[in-house]
């Protein structure tokens, strides 16, 4: 794997005392902190004590074996749920009380574990949902024609293409997004949440289904767009190369509570973590 | 106070006929998941099996009610197979479309097999039962106390049904998750059939207590307000539960008679439905109906 | 061709067939051809209506993706306050221009109308699928109940407007002529509606939609149809939407309701009951959920049929009903779909969507 994917080179450093963040965000407002994060459904604690900071173009990683609650974590996060307890800070406001649109517009965008796209819909007017609220008209100018209609138009058809790009899709611009292969899917997905224009881009298992060869190029990816648009992505996989691959700060989750946090030396050598994947028996034995 | 009595217990007694037609949708709707529009007009065909059993063959009613249950049961099953089944994958909107083309097919061979003048018939005159109270005085009629006492009947033997039998268990596996249900080795058209049958026979009831207790005019669309009403009194109590059914049913009924009495008869239909809407937009899922929660 | 220019194209083309349509009705009319029956040539305005109803209801179910079931109460409410404005405008004004009686009466149904959408949508739209079919039609239900209560009066003097709700036992006293009175209806109303009026609105009504749906606007209200909780994440306001395309289709539901309120000599309230609404909603399924074009056909096919049935007599809302649920077997079930478009391929070829899909 090549040095730029691996980003080994980056030196994670505390913040604010109980976390860390890549050593070029320190100092900037983060884009994500999470103090003391939790949610109960009936008696059962599915996240507990949750706390993580992720700086402004850092890649983090979510890992954990099955039923977690790293999906509920990105619940939590998009105020699909209210927790319980604790706060959720993006860019520094607190997002008590706001709802899942609300949050999105403050800058968290998210890919769904089950794809969730508009599928009678194209592949392009996907996208421009997701510009949605930087591209602006009202319901009058559409009904109306406005001029300010064929302008906006053009823009989101401009700005559609530019995103479709960044996957090799424009010529798939004008199919329904549900009649996408799979792959296709994800990475519309992930165009779409990227359309929004976040500071934090959420992936939900962005290689689940992939093969070894899109997985490589979905990291490559991944980098890329946090490169190019200067976000942070925080990212959901089961696949460990992608993870230990381009993933700076990594937090690892077992019954709701997180067990570790660290690079991913730090992770792929940390006992515990090992314990939670595999088994105590197995564990040893290894 | 005796009006108010009075009032309340017409209100049970007619909310208890709206409760057995409630079980009919409730149990269709919870079961084959969708809503059987054409379930009033069997409750109509079942008043005029009952209406030509007692009148043009002179048999006692103890012979038409019965009767009327065996044609329901036949017909619903008909249309269950011939016109739902064929559906099973198609969208509810299309299985709503079938169903509405179905109330219309029954409405209008109803009008051309017995016309359209209206008719009548009576299977119960027991007579009234006066009641006291201080000064005043009013009559409870034995019909609508009966009706009362068959519905609550129903009621326990369709909760013992689904509760302990076996078919009434695989009712319910189909009712949680037709896949999973047919993995099981369920047959998922079998159940909805028993299900449609269980609902008709209902209806076969409903419909010779309808004209023959509470005296409403048979014609061939007798059978789509009291559906409608019923409709509603299954969402009231939580669309697919048994006891919602029948506690929706008789709120309802309730209501309606209450607001007929001591607001106005005119705006009877209106209020009623103004509390369902009330009902709805408080506790989206009815008074018994479980939530839903959509994962994400 | 891009999905837009494509949408553009399906646009422009129906409107023309609709032009088309109505300038050959015209010719019939003004030459007095034989195929332009009486029966038909009464239909015309309440085709016009139709229609504008299908269209309508085709934005709030097909585009919007909300069973409703109470479209015709909105049309009864735009039906009633266009005749009791323009019942005003001519005995209590004696404004003698119909175009102008119509265009105010018209604009008022649409405002009503629209508002009460607004009104009923916002609790309603909280809650889903039957539960909302069962709601509306309930609100509908209550609309015809409350308006057979209405009693309105004009004074032809002073040009004064009485309204009172017949609440108990006694008929409202109001002096001055009779506009609509309780449960027997509205009646000698000035039958303004003309055939070029109707044509305007559908045309009207055809605009609104299609450019509603191929926009911004329109665009979300279909996002949150297919995937509601994609689109909250991708910051739409959900009831924002929902909510324009209730009442964008109540306030057209309104316009329609005074182009049928004002073609009629007399109306009651009992005939925008929930069965009205059902059958408009047939159009609307029949035709296609969410193709508009489709809406037109079969409103309009829908509308004549019975009339050309008329030859079977008795049979004919029998011949209806079997039609109906033949359709919707022979469109939805999967083995006749299957069968349906392994006949398309054989004759046509496979399509350019079929093609796409075999190549990715």
């Amino acid at each position: 794997m090549s040095e730029v994917k691996r980003r080994s080179n980056t030196r994670m450093v505390p913040f604010p005392s109980d976390a860390i963040v890549p050593e070029r965000d320190l100092g900037k407002t983060p884009v994500l902190e999470a103090r003391h994060l939790g949610i109960q459904f009936g008696g059962l604690k599915a996240v507990d004590d949750f706390n993580l900071t992720v700086g402004p173009t850092e890649i983090a990683g979510l890992i954990g074996p099955n039923g977690a609650g790293k999906t509920t974590v990105f619940n939590l996060l998009t105020k699909v749920y209210e927790p319980t307890s604790g706060t959720v800070l993006i860019n520094g406001h607190d997002t008590k009380g706001l709802d899942v649109a609300h949050t999105c517009r403050l800058g968290v965008a998210r890919t769904f574990q089950n794809i969730r796209l508009f599928d009678k819909m194209t592949v392009e007017e996907n996208i421009r949902i997701g510009l949605h609220n930087s591209i602006e008209y009202g319901m009058f100018t559409g009904i109306l024609r406005l001029p300010g209609y064929w302008k906006k138009e053009k823009q989101q058809h401009e700005e559609a293409m530019r995103l479709l790009k960044i996957f090799n899709m424009q010529d798939m611009a004008d199919v329904r997004s549900g009649s996408l292969p799979y792959g296709a899917q994800r990475r519309l997905e992930i165009l779409r949440a990227l359309a929004t224009g976040p500071r934090l881009l959420l992936l939900d298992e962005p290689a689940a289904g992939m093969n070894p060869k899109e997985t490589e190029d979905l990291m490559e990816t991944i980098v890329r767009i946090r490169d190019d648009f200067q976000i942070a992505v925080m990212l959901i996989e089961h696949d460990m190369r992608l993870v230990m691959g381009i993933c700076e700060g990594i937090c690892v989750l077992n019954f709701g509570q997180v067990i570790a946090k660290g690079t991913a030396e730090e992770i792929q050598n940390n006992p515990v973590v090992i314990e939670a994947y595999l088994g105590k028996g197995k564990g040893e034995a290894k | 106070m005796a009006q108010f009595l009075e009032a309340l217990i017409n209100g049970i007694s007619l909310g208890s006929l709206y409760a057995i037609i409630a079980l009919g949708y409730s149990m269709v709707y919870g079961i084959a998941k969708m809503l059987n529009f054409a379930h009033g007009d069997v409750i109509m065909v079942g008043g005029y099996i009952v209406f030509i059993v007692l009148n043009n063959m002179g048999m006692p009613a103890a012979l038409a009610i019965p009767a009327a249950m065996l044609v329901c049961v036949a017909l619903g099953i008909t249309i269950e197979g011939l016109a739902y089944r064929p559906l099973r994958q198609a969208t509810s909107l299309a299985v709503l479309i079938t169903a509405i083309g179905v109330s219309y097919f029954l409405q209008n061979a109803a009008q051309l097999i017995w016309g359209a003048n209206p008719r009548f018939f009576t299977i119960m005159n027991y007579g009234n039962i006066p009641v006291s109270l201080g000064k005043d005085q009013f009559n409870i009629s034995v019909g609508k106390l009966c009706s009362v006492g068959v519905s609550v009947v129903i009621m326990l033997g369709l909760s013992f049904f689904t509760g302990k039998t076996k078919m009434g268990k695989s009712m319910r596996a189909v009712s949680e998750d037709r896949g999973a249900a047919e993995l099981m080795g369920i047959n998922v058209n079998r159940t909805i059939a028993l299900t449609f049958a269980i609902g008709s026979a209902l209806a076969g009831v409903a419909g010779a207590m309808l004209v023959g207790v509470y005296g409403v005019q048979l014609s061939p669309t007798t059978g789509a307000m009291p559906g409608i009403k019923a409709f509603t009194a299954a969402v009231f109590g939580g669309i697919g539960s048994i006891p919602g059914a029948m506690i929706g049913g008789i709120l309802i009924g309730v209501i309606e008679i209450l607001v007929g009495t001591f607001i106005s008869t005119d705006l009877k239909d209106a209020l009623t439905f103004a509390v369902l809407i009330i009902m709805l937009v408080v506790k989206p899922t009815g008074l018994l109906g479980k939530p839903i929660r959509e994962k994400v | 061709m891009t999905t837009s220019k494509k949408n553009t194209l399906i646009t422009l083309v129906t409107l023309a067939v609709v032009t088309v349509v109505f300038l050959i009705c015209q010719v019939g009319i003004n030459t007095g051809a034989p195929w332009m029956t009486s029966t038909l040539k009464g239909q015309l305005v309440n085709i016009c209506a139709w229609i504008m109803m299908a269209v309508s209801l085709n934005l709030v179910v097909g585009i919007s993706g909300e069973l409703s079931l109470g479209h015709a109460g909105f049309m009864s409410v735009g039906a009633f306050t266009a005749i009791i404005i323009a019942s005003w405008l001519k005995r209590g004004k004696g404004m003698d221009s119909s175009w102008l009686r119509f265009v105010i009466s018209a604009v008022a149904a649409v405002g009503i109308s629209g508002l009460l959408g607004f009104l009923i949508g916002i609790p309603v739209l909280r809650l889903r699928g039957d539960y909302l079919a069962i709601v509306t039609l309930a609100f509908g239900q209550i609309i015809s109940n409350v308006i057979r209560l209405l009693y309105v009066t004009v004074e032809t003097d002073t040009g004064a407007l009485h309204m009172a709700l017949k609440l108990g036992t006694g008929t409202p006293k109001l002096s001055g002529k009779d506009v609509i009175k309780g449960a027997q209806g509205a009646m000698r109303m000035p039958q303004d509606s003309t055939f070029v009026i109707g044509f305007i609105l559908v045309i009207i009504t055809l605009i609104v939609v299609f450019n509603l749906t191929n926009s911004r606007s329109g665009r979300a209200i279909k996002a949150i149809r297919d995937n509601r909780i994609a689109a909250e994440a991708m910051g739409l306001k959900v009831t924002k939407y929902k909510l324009m395309a209730f009442v964008t289709g109540s306030a057209l539901a309104g316009l329609a309701g005074a182009l049928y309120g004002l073609n009629q000599s007399s109306l009651q309230a009992g005939f925008f009951e929930y069965t009205k609404s059902i059958e408009v909603l047939v159009y609307v399924v029949l035709g296609g959920i969410g193709t508009v074009p489709g809406s037109i056909v079969s409103a309009t096919a829908l509308t004549i049929l019975p009339e050309v049935l008329r030859a079977f007599s008795e049979y004919r809302m029998l011949i209806y009903a079997v039609f109906l649920i033949l359709v919707m077997i022979l469109t939805n079930n999967p083995h006749t779909r299957m069968f349906f478009r392994s006949l398309r391929t054989r004759i046509f070829g496979r399509t350019d969507e079929e093609k796409r899909r075999d190549r990715l």
